[in-house]
C-alpha cells in the first residue's frame, strides 16, 4: 500500500491503494464517484473511459501507481452543470437506452471532439467502436457527436 | 410516416375493481421525499407540501405531480412510457411530472416485472384508470369547493376551470380535499383523439443524470460500512464444488471473509425464476471489488464431476441425431402433408442452426443485500422482485413483509435479469458473513460463463410447390437445447393445406432461458430466410409471395388455431414495400417479415460486403404495435433491437469445451461495434389507434432474416449457421 495524489475533477484527492489497483476501482470503490462504469475490466468495451490530461483512456487499464500527481476527468467533473455540448447532444437526441455505456461514450466523444473537433463520420465511426452499446444506440450516439462536433468547432 | 387501417374512437367505461387491482389507498404524506426524483424540467420548483392520492400518485401543493413507475427499467424506456399514461388521464402537463421509481410493493402494484414485451399492454387500461380516478376526485373536490356541480368542470393541464363563473383551481389547491373523497365505481377514459401526452415523444425521464453520470444502478449502491463480494463458480458445466483452501486469499490486504453459500438446500422451495447450474459457490468479501476479484485467484478449490461435461461439437451431433431420428412432438397437423408431399413437382428442403448467446448486459449482475436477524433488505437490477422475494424468503425462512425490495435502473436486462440467482446470492453472502451490508459484483468472465444462456437450435424445414409454384405442403421439425424454437401456429401456418409442425429437444446441463425474444430470436431468422428461397424456387418476388399466403389466411384461412392477424402482418408487409422503393431485383437488399410479443415488424435491410463481411447499410422498418406511447422511445427501441439482432445474427456466439465456455469476456466475444452498425434506420408506425403492444423485442426477430435474404443477394451465399460473419482475430 501507498498513497497517491491525484487531481480528479480539479479536486486534488489522495488515496491510499496497492499500486496495481487499477483508476477504476480507486474512483469507484475509493472516491465514491460511481459514474465511470466497469464492463470488462480488460480495456475492450470502453464502459470506464476517463480523462488523462484530456485523452481518452481506459480507467480499468491503468493501474494507480502510475499515476501519481496526475489530473483525471470523469464524466462527474466532464462539465459543472451538465452542459458540456457533448452531453446537451446526448440529451437532444435521447441517445440511452439502458443508458449504461453512455458514461463511457461520451468520455469518448468529448475526447474525439476536444482533439479533432472536426472530426467526419468515418472518424467518429472509427473513434467510437472501442465502446460497446449492447443496447444497440450506436445511430443515436453517431446523431448525438456530429451535433456536438458542430457546437464546438 | 403512417397508414391508417381502422379507427377506433370511442369512450372506454371501466371499472374501478377490475383489471390490474390498483388499491386507492388515500393517506398524507408530508415530507418531500422527491429531491432526488426525476424532473422532466430541472428548473421545477418542488412543492412544500405532498398528498398522496394514490399508489401512483403525489399531487404538491404548487401543482407538480409525481406519478410512482412500478415496473422494473432496463432500457426498455417503461419509466417514462408507463407514467406518461398515467399522466394523459390524469390531464396534467408532462413538464409538472416527477418520475419516481417504486420498489416492490404487491399491495399496492400488480405484475412488477419487466419481460415479454409486456409492461406497457398490460399496464395501459390499469393505468389509464389511475390517472382518470384521480382527475375524477380532483374535480369533485373542485366541485365541493367552488359549490358547482362536477359536470360544470373542465380540466386542463392540472387546472380544473368553472368557465360560467371564471373560476380555477389548480390541482395543489384541491389535492388534498381530493385525497378523503371515496373513489367512484367507474370512471371515464379519454377519448384516444383527445391525448396531448400519449403518442407525443418525450425524453427519457433519467436522461439528465445518466449524461451526468449520477448513481442510478445496482452497481453504483453505496451504503455505510458496505463491503464488496465476488464469487467463485465451477470452471465448467458439469462440476460442483468439492472442498476450498481460502488461507491465502484471506490474508491478502482489505480482505474480510471468505464464505460458502448454498442457493438450493434440500427441501427449500424453487421459483420459476431460480434457473442457475451452479448453486454452490464461494464468495470473497472485501473493502474494494478489486481487492475481492484478486483474492479470488488466491483460492485453492478442488472441484468434483456432477455430471458428464459437454462440448459444442457434441451439442450438434446430439441435435443433428435427434431431428434425423428422433420421435418428436407433433404439434401441428392440418391436411395431408405426407401425401401432399409426395405429389409436389418441388420439394425445397433446408436447416438452420444458431448457438448458444450469452445476454452480456453492459452492467454485469450484481446485487446489494443487507440480512440482519429480522429483516433484510435487497437493492438492485432484477425483472422479477416478486419471485426474488419468495426465494429469499424460503432460504432464510423469513416472512415476505420483511424483505424490502428495491429495483435499480438496469444497465441492460434482456431476459438475463429474470432469474435472480446473483441476488440470492448476495443475500446468502451477506448472512454467511455475519449479516453485513454486502455488494455482490460480478466480473465480466463470472457474468458470461455463468449465464442463462439462449439455446442452441437447429430447425429443418421442408416445403411442397406443385407446377404452378403454389405452396402445397409444408414441415418445420425443430429441436434446440431445453426447448425447440418452433410455434407451431405461427405464420405459415393456417396460409397452407399440409402442414406440420414438430417439437423435438436434447437436455442439457448449460443454463438456458429466455434471451431477447425468446425462440422468436432464432426462428423468425430462419423461417424468413426459408421463405425467401421457396419464394425463389416458385419464381416469384419474396413480398409478393408472403402476400398471397397472407391473402389465403384472410379469406380462407386452414385452421382456427392461427395466431396472428393476417390483415395486420401483410399491412406491415406492405408499408415497408412502399416506403422502401422494393424492388423484386434489387440485388443488395433482403426483406423479412415477423410477428411476436402481439406486434408486427417487417423490414428491408440492405448491405455491402467488405471483403467476405457484410456491413449493413440501412434499414427500413415497418412495425404495427397498436397506439405508440412515446414515438421517442418507440424509435430508439426499434433501432437497437435492430442493430441488437444484425449484431448477434453476426457475430454472436458462445461455444463449450468440456462444459467449459470458451469465450469469456469481451476479447473473444464478439458484440456489435459502432462502425459495424447502420447509421441509417428508417422506422414507419402504422396508426390504427388500437391498444399499444410489445416493442422491446419484437423488431430483432425478423431482422435477422432481411439480413441472410441481403446477404444472398448480395454474395450469392445462402448463409444457414448462425453467427454468419466468419470468425476473425479480434482486437481489443
Ligand atoms: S471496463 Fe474498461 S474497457 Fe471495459
Ligand atoms: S444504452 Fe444500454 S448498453 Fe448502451
Amino acid at each position: 500500500m501507498a498513497t497517491y495524489n491525484l487531481t480528479v475533477n480539479g479536486t486534488p484527492r489522495s488515496v491510499e491503494a496497492e499500486p496495481d489497483m487499477p483508476l477504476l476501482w480507486v474512483l469507484r470503490d475509493e472516491l465514491g464517484l460511481v459514474g465511470t462504469k466497469y464492463g470488462c475490466g480488460i480495456g475492450a468495451c470502453g464502459a470506464c473511459t476517463v480523462h488523462l490530461d484530456g485523452i481518452a483512456m481506459r480507467s480499468c487499464s491503468l493501474p494507480v501507481g502510475q499515476l501519481d500527481g496526475e489530473a483525471i476527468t470523469t464524466i462527474e467533473g466532464l462539465s459543472e452543470n451538465g452542459d458540456h455540448p457533448v452531453q446537451l447532444a446526448w440529451l437532444e437526441h435521447d441517445v440511452p437506452q439502458c443508458g449504461y455505456c453512455q458514461a463511457g461514450q461520451m468520455m469518448s466523444a468529448a475526447s474525439l471532439l476536444g482533439n479533432s473537433p472536426g472530426a467526419d463520420d468515418a472518424e467518429i465511426s472509427a473513434s467510437m467502436s472501442g465502446n460497446i452499446c449492447r443496447c444497440g444506440t450506436y445511430t443515436r450516439i453517431h446523431a448525438a457527436v456530429k451535433t456536438a462536433a458542430k457546437k464546438m468547432s | 410516416m403512417s397508414v391508417q387501417h381502422t379507427s377506433r374512437r370511442s369512450f372506454l367505461k371501466v371499472s374501478a375493481a377490475t383489471g390490474g387491482g390498483l388499491m386507492l389507498g388515500l393517506s398524507w404524506l408530508t415530507s418531500c421525499e422527491s429531491d432526488k426524483a426525476n424532473k422532466a424540467d430541472p428548473e421545477l420548483q418542488m412543492p412544500a407540501e405532498w398528498v398522496t392520492v394514490n399508489a401512483f400518485l403525489k399531487i404538491g401543493d404548487n401543482g407538480v405531480v409525481t406519478i410512482m413507475s412500478p415496473n422494473p427499467e432496463i432500457g426498455q424506456n417503461v419509466k417514462t412510457s408507463m407514467p406518461m399514461i398515467v399522466a394523459e388521464e390524469l390531464d396534467v402537463d408532462w413538464k409538472n411530472v416527477i418520475v419516481e421509481q417504486a420498489g416492490l410493493d404487491t399491495e399496492n402494484y400488480t405484475r412488477q416485472l419487466a419481460g415479454g414485451s409486456q409492461s406497457i399492454r398490460h399496464g395501459w387500461e390499469p393505468l389509464r384508470k389511475t390517472g382518470a380516478m384521480a382527475r375524477y376526485l380532483l374535480v369533485a373536490a373542485a366541485a365541493q369547493q367552488l359549490e358547482v356541480d362536477a359536470s360544470e368542470l373542465r380540466t386542463e393541464n392540472g387546472v380544473i376551470y368553472h368557465d360560467g363563473s371564471d373560476r380555477s383551481l389548480g390541482y395543489g389547491e384541491v389535492a388534498s380535499l381530493a385525497a378523503t373523497l371515496t373513489p367512484p365505481e367507474e370512471v371515464t377514459l379519454k377519448d384516444p383523439a383527445d391525448f396531448k401526452i400519449i403518442g407525443h415523444g418525450k425524453k427519457n425521464v433519467d436522461a439528465r443524470k445518466i449524461v451526468k453520470g449520477e448513481p442510478l444502478y445496482g452497481l453504483d449502491v453505496q451504503r455505510e460500512g458496505m463491503m464488496y463480494a465476488a464469487i467463485v463458480h465451477p470452471p465448467a458445466f458439469g462440476l460442483k464444488l468439492k472442498s476450498v483452501d481460502d488461507t491465502e486469499a484471506r490474508s491478502m490486504p482489505g480482505i474480510h471473509d471468505v464464505v460458502t453459500i448454498d442457493a438450493r438446500p434440500e427441501g427449500v422451495e424453487q421459483q420459476w425464476s431460480d434457473v442457475n447450474a451452479f448453486p454452490q459457490l464461494v464468495a470473497v468479501v472485501g473493502n474494494n471489488t478489486w481487492r475481492v476479484l484478486q483474492a479470488k485467484k488466491a483460492l485453492k478449490i478442488e472441484w468434483e464431476s456432477d455430471s458428464a461435461p459437454e462440448s459444442t461439437a457434441g451439442h450438434r451431433s446430439a441435435l443433428e441425431d435427434l431431428l434425423n431420428d428422433g420421435k418428436a412432438e407433433e404439434a401441428r397437423r392440418d391436411g395431408d402433408p405426407e401425401a401432399a408431399f409426395a405429389s409436389a413437382a418441388t420439394v425445397v428442403e433446408r436447416s438452420y442452426s444458431a448457438p448458444f448467446l450469452p445476454h452480456n448486459t453492459m452492467e454485469p449482475m450484481n446485487f446489494f443485500a443487507h440480512v440482519t436477524e429480522d429483516k433484510a433488505e435487497l437493492v438492485g437490477p432484477i425483472q422479477t422482485p416478486e419471485f426474488l422475494r419468495k426465494t429469499v424468503s424460503a432460504l432464510l425462512n423469513m416472512p415476505e413483509e420483511k424483505i424490502d425490495i428495491m429495483m435499480t435502473r438496469m444497465g441492460g436486462g434482456f431476459g438475463r435479469r429474470l432469474y435472480g440467482n446473483f441476488g440470492v446470492e448476495a443475500v446468502l453472502i451477506s448472512k454467511a458473513a455475519g449479516g453485513i451490508p454486502v455488494k455482490l459484483v460480478y466480473s465480466r468472465e463470472d457474468d458470461m460463463t455463468q449465464g442463462t444462456y439462449r439455446p442452441e437450435y437447429l430447425v429443418r424445414y421442408r416445403a411442397g410447390l406443385d407446377e404452378d409454384g403454389k405452396l402445397i405442403a409444408f414441415h418445420v421439425r425443430g429441436t434446440g437445447a431445453n426447448e425447440s424454437p418452433v410455434f407451431a401456429n405461427r405464420f405459415p401456418a393456417g396460409t397452407v393445406d399440409n402442414y406440420l409442425a414438430e417439437n423435438l429437444s436434447i437436455e442439457t446441463n448449460v443454463s438456458t432461458g429466455a434471451w431477447r425474444a425468446p425462440r422468436s430470436n432464432f426462428i423468425a431468422g430462419a423461417e424468413q430466410a426459408f421463405l425467401d428461397e421457396v419464394a425463389e424456387a416458385a419464381g416469384k418476388d419474396p413480398i409478393e409471395f408472403r402476400l398471397e399466403l397472407f391473402e389465403r389466411a384472410k379469406t380462407d384461412p386452414v385452421g382456427e388455431d392461427n395466431d396472428y392477424d393476417a390483415e395486420r402482418y401483410a399491412g406491415v408487409l406492405e408499408l415497408v414495400r412502399d416506403k422502401s422503393g422494393w424492388n423484386t431485383n434489387d440485388d443488395k437488399r433482403g426483406v423479412a417479415a415477423y410477428y411476436c410479443h402481439n406486434s408486427y415488424v417487417a423490414q428491408v435491410l440492405e448491405l455491402e460486403m467488405k471483403g467476405s463481411e457484410p456491413r449493413v447499410t440501412e434499414v427500413h422498418c415497418a412495425v404495427d404495435c397498436g397506439i405508440v406511447v412515446n414515438p421517442e422511445g418507440a424509435l430508439n427501441q426499434i433501432q437497437g433491437g435492430i442493430i441488437d439482432g444484425i449484431g448477434h445474427a453476426l457475430y454472436g456466439a458462445v461455444t463449450f469445451t468440456d462444459g467449459k465456455p470458451d469465450q469469456q469476456n469481451f476479447d473473444t466475444y464478439r458484440l456489435i461495434r459502432h462502425a459495424e452498425a447502420p447509421q441509417s434506420i428508417h422506422t414507419h408506425f402504422v396508426d390504427n389507434g388500437i391498444a399499444p403492444t410489445g416493442l422491446g423485442e419484437p423488431s430483432l426477430p425478423p431482422v435477422i432474416g432481411a439480413l441472410a435474404n441481403a446477404i444472398y443477394r448480395a454474395s450469392g451465399e445462402r448463409v444457414y449457421e448462425q453467427p454468419f460473419a466468419k470468425p476473425r482475430e479480434l482486437k481489443g
